[in-house]
């Protein structure tokens, strides 16, 4: 890919035209958020500026905009993840709020005393916490797929962790603390084969690459807009059809219902059973421009263009003595984890940010991830498309510069 | 360079001083911040309210271990109403509230910090641990 195309893609993206210290910002932090093109912005200002109106309600030219724009974006975003129909895709706040959406709309009913839910070590907090609520309050068993020093599953014990007592299996597509991209085809095909569903946390998937939920007939997918260009506050659970019109609403509101007495009450159709009040519309709306921001871009090449220059910044960093990677996944995401002998990750982040480098430090909401690897936090490079090798750079002369200060 | 790495805080952070378990205390106190993971244990020997020992262990980024180090050295042999004090004084001088205090030189370094928002934590931790210990940790 030429450095014009990368940098015509960059330009699409306002903040960097912006100094941080005094110098030009390098963002390597994508794997928390990613940076958002022009015409997100241009969305949410125009939106606020001549559609504003609230959705599903109201016989005026406004509210009818709105709510064409907002029930535009779902059909869009279906399409960009392949599910059979708009209404399999519910709008929550992001991939958190879809996983309790699913602890409480589909497993509360179905989880009994002795019943089990099976994760993986390498889960985000979020997809660890609302199991474990849900599984103390109801007596059930929260079982944790181990992993290895490479930072990939265990896959070898995967099968006999599905048990007859499995009634879901919740499982991230890629590790936002290592990079490692999980076998999906092989996790669903197991869980299937024992007649258990699984949901698939998909929160660093569409930055890294493409989904299709039906051709991975997966039961459950979330994700978060803000991981994917868009706007923050706002994601998408995807369940499948014949799933969704079995489950019980999540939230009480406004839009959820078709009917209210006191003594009964009638819900809406889905996907609008699971959107109670008034959501977030603007963010929708935006975040639907922002899908046809993506697919106007060479993405397959950009992402292969993201995979070269990972190596390059891979084979940089390994030139710095003291570096050490945390896990080696064969198949990754271009998110790294690493530490520095001697300097604490949070001294090399304010380093770093003193040349404008972004970088994550901490333990990435992964405390069983550093716990295995024997570590309290790591210096964490997530790479987008917009990433250049001047931003590789950058990070390995911060890194040589926080040497200098502490030896 | 930056300055927040003044060389103090270098010397402290990376050999802080009475980095060691207690052996005999009277209160101790565990220091946990969730941002990032940093962890503490601090022990102090009390003996008719004077601090006759203090010591820490656990691990954690130069600032949270300069700011662990520098207060060992500050409050021994000062008395549990002197480590109130400087709790107080600490927690809103890193914190950029009050100005600083010229009498407190050598602790003073700390206050650094207050320009790098996201490291006032790491700074406080260990005077937060202290409060914790002083307050509800003693040895029955």
């Amino acid at each position: 890919m030429s450095v014009d195309i990368v940098k015509s893609v960059r330009d699409c993206f306002p903040i960097f035209k912006n100094k941080i210290n005094g110098k030009s910002l390098s963002y390597l932090d994508n794997a928390a958020i990613t940076q958002v093109p022009d015409v997100m912005i241009s969305s949410l200002d125009n939106f606020y500026r001549n559609i504003n109106a609230n959705v599903h309600r109201g016989a005026y030219s406004l509210s009818e905009l709105a709510t064409e724009k907002y029930e535009g974006t779902r059909i869009k975003i279906s399409k960009y993840i392949g599910a059979s129909d708009p209404s399999e895709c519910i709008f929550v706040k992001g991939t958190t709020e879809g996983i309790n959406l699913v602890s409480n709309s589909y497993l509360r009913p179905r989880l009994m005393p002795g019943d089990e839910v099976l994760i993986s070590y390498m889960e985000h907090h979020s997809n660890i916490v609302p199991w474990y609520l849900l599984c103390k309050e109801l007596k059930a068993k929260l079982k944790v797929i181990p992993i290895l020093q490479s930072g990939e599953l265990d896959y070898s014990v995967i099968p006999s962790l599905l048990t007859s007592r499995t009634k879901l299996f919740a499982i991230t597509h890629i590790s936002n603390s290592l990079g490692t991209v999980n076998d999906l085809k092989y996790l669903i095909n197991i869980s299937h084969s024992k007649n258990i569903p699984i949901l698939i946390d998909g929160a660093q998937s569409l930055s890294n690459g493409f989904i299709n939920v039906k051709e991975l007939d997966c039961d459950f997918y979330t994700l978060s807009s803000h991981k994917m260009f868009g706007p923050n506050g706002l994601g998408v659970l995807y369940v499948k059809k014949k799933i969704l019109e079995k489950m019980v609403p999540y939230q009480g509101g406004g839009d959820m219902i078709k009917q209210v007495s006191f003594s009964n009450i009638t819900w809406n159709d889905c996907p609008y059973k699971f959107e109670a009040g008034t959501p977030s519309i603007a963010n929708v709306v935006a975040f639907g421009e922002t899908i046809d921001f993506l697919k106007n871009l060479d993405l397959k090449s950009l992402f292969l263009y993201k995979k070269e220059l990972f190596d390059y910044a891979c084979s940089e960093l390994l030139k710095i003595p003291g570096v050490k990677f945390i896990g080696s996944p064969k198949h990754r995401a271009e998110i790294l984890s690493f530490i520095l002998e001697g300097i604490h990750p949070h001294d090399v982040g304010t380093i770093a940010n003193h040349y404008g480098v972004a970088v994550r430090t901490g333990h990435h909401c992964s405390m069983p991830v550093m716990d295995f690897f024997g570590v309290s936090s790591t210096v964490r490079m997530s790479l987008s498309i917009y990433n250049t090798e001047e931003d590789i750079s950058k990070l390995v002369y911060s890194i040589n510069k926080a040497k200098k200060v502490f030896f | 360079m930056i300055e927040l790495y003044r060389d103090l805080i270098i010397d402290h952070g990376v050999n802080p001083r009475n980095k060691y378990i207690l052996q005999c205390f009277t209160h101790s106190a565990k220091g946990f911040n969730h941002f990032c993971g940093d962890n503490f244990i601090l022990y102090l020997n009390i003996i008719d309210d004077i601090i006759c020992d203090i010591s820490f262990e656990g691990q954690g980024c130069s600032i949270s271990m300069a700011s662990a180090s520098l207060m060992t050295l500050s409050l021994k042999n000062k008395s549990v109403e002197y480590a109130f004090k400087m709790f107080d004084y600490m927690r809103d001088v890193i914190k950029g509230n009050i100005k600083q205090d010229s009498q407190f030189y050598d602790i003073n370094v700390l206050s650094n910090v207050k320009n790098f928002p996201s490291r006032v934590k790491c700074a406080t931790l260990i005077w937060h641990t202290l409060n914790d210990a002083l307050l509800y940790k003693g040895k029955s």
